[in-house]
């Protein structure tokens, strides 16, 4: 049978008037269709998009800002929180195009809210689309948004073992970034032992540490973004520039 | 807490699959769960309580399979369960990343009339 969707022999047993029936179906499966569809879609607009998560506060609309004024990439995004559109208003001020999800109650994105977001913006003039998530270390981890990278992020103010008590999405994340490095000092954070964490529990994890805010650390970033943008089939991303 | 729009997910898939099988009634419900899903069963449960409400499947029971994680390694060749949350191998001490079991959020089977 399909481990996917459940098709095909249904294997129905009948014992008196019960029928069991053996559905082996992902909970999730229509999430995960759209998040397909969402990166296939992405991909041939030749735009490479992150998914960053975080608790409240870390500093994502802070990363974001940072990207916006030093890196040479067109940057498009999605913010998702429960209530208000204050983080698009914010990216919006530095003239870019920045579409807002309020959730409501809902703990998280799903692939469908960010497909329709997604339509609100011109994706042929953009290189990066970056998902600003709802800030929030567990429910988010579950959901496959058709992104090319996770990124998780955390602040020196939250503590060397946010790892060690957030393993799931740390374990789903490609790109751990520890934020906030300037106040490292002033809030004496051991920012070996938290890279030793993150390489514990995310061996596969690629790590930066930068401050969003003085722009220390963001070169590597930058550097590794281009990597992955070119990964996606984009010769490099002036080249795509320059043929517009 | 998003264990109710998981468990909402469930139920739809269920309420689906009855109607394919030509039932009217849902009786049991099993649930593949594993350790790195990021879902607590105890939420589902009490998810489970709130969205059958008024459902054929107000009735059924509900039965989660917790799956704890195993990794394998690619050192030794070896499939093992990690003793807590490094994947660290117990022959070799190298950190694994390839988890072979405990990602599971699926259904299972039902049980139905």
């Amino acid at each position: 049978m399909c481990q996917t969707c459940g098709c095909g022999d249904r294997e129905s047993s009948v014992n008196g008037d019960l029928k069991q029936i053996n559905v082996v179906q992902e909970i999730l499966h229509k999430n995960t269709q759209l998040a397909q569809q969402n990166r296939a879609y992405f991909k041939s607009k030749g735009v490479l998009v992150l998914n960053i998560l975080s608790s409240p506060g870390s500093g994502k609309t802070a990363l974001i800002e940072r990207m916006l004024q030093c890196s040479q990439f067109r940057i498009g995004a999605i913010v998702g929180d429960l209530e208000t559109d204050n983080d698009a208003k914010r990216l919006r001020s530095h003239g870019v195009p920045a579409v807002q999800i309020t959730t409501g109650n809902i703990c998280h994105l799903e692939a469908d809210m960010i497909a329709r977001a997604s339509k609100k913006l011109n994706l042929d003039a953009l290189d990066l689309l970056i998902i600003e998530n709802v800030g929030n270390l567990v429910c988010p981890a579950a959901y496959d948004l058709g992104e090319d990278v996770r990124i998780v992020l955390l602040s020196v103010t939250e503590g060397e073992d946010k790892p060690l008590k957030y393993p799931t999405l740390f374990k789903t994340a490609q790109v751990a970034i520890v934020n906030k490095i300037d106040l490292a000092q002033a809030v004496e954070f051991n920012r070996e032992q938290a890279i030793a964490n993150i390489e514990r529990i995310a061996p596969h994890a690629t790590i930066f540490a930068v401050s969003a805010k003085t722009g220390q650390g963001m070169e590597d970033w930058y550097t590794y973004l281009e990597q992955k943008y070119r990964g996606i089939g984009n010769a490099s991303f002036q080249v795509k520039r320059s043929s517009l | 807490m998003h264990e109710v729009a998981i468990m909402q997910n469930a139920l739809d898939i269920a309420l689906q699959q009855t109607r394919l099988a030509g039932g009217s009634q849902i009786h049991a419900l099993k649930l593949r769960i594993g350790e790195l899903s990021g879902v607590v069963p105890e939420a589902l449960e009490f998810a489970f309580d709130v969205v059958v409400q008024g459902t054929i499947a107000a009735d059924a029971h509900l039965e989660i399979d917790y799956i704890p994680v195993v990794c394998h390694c690619s050192n030794c060749d070896l499939d093992f369960q990690p003793a807590n949350l490094v994947y660290e191998c117990y022959q070799c001490d190298q950190i694994s990343i390839d988890v072979v079991r405990g990602q599971e959020l699926e259904i299972a089977s039902l049980e139905v009339s």
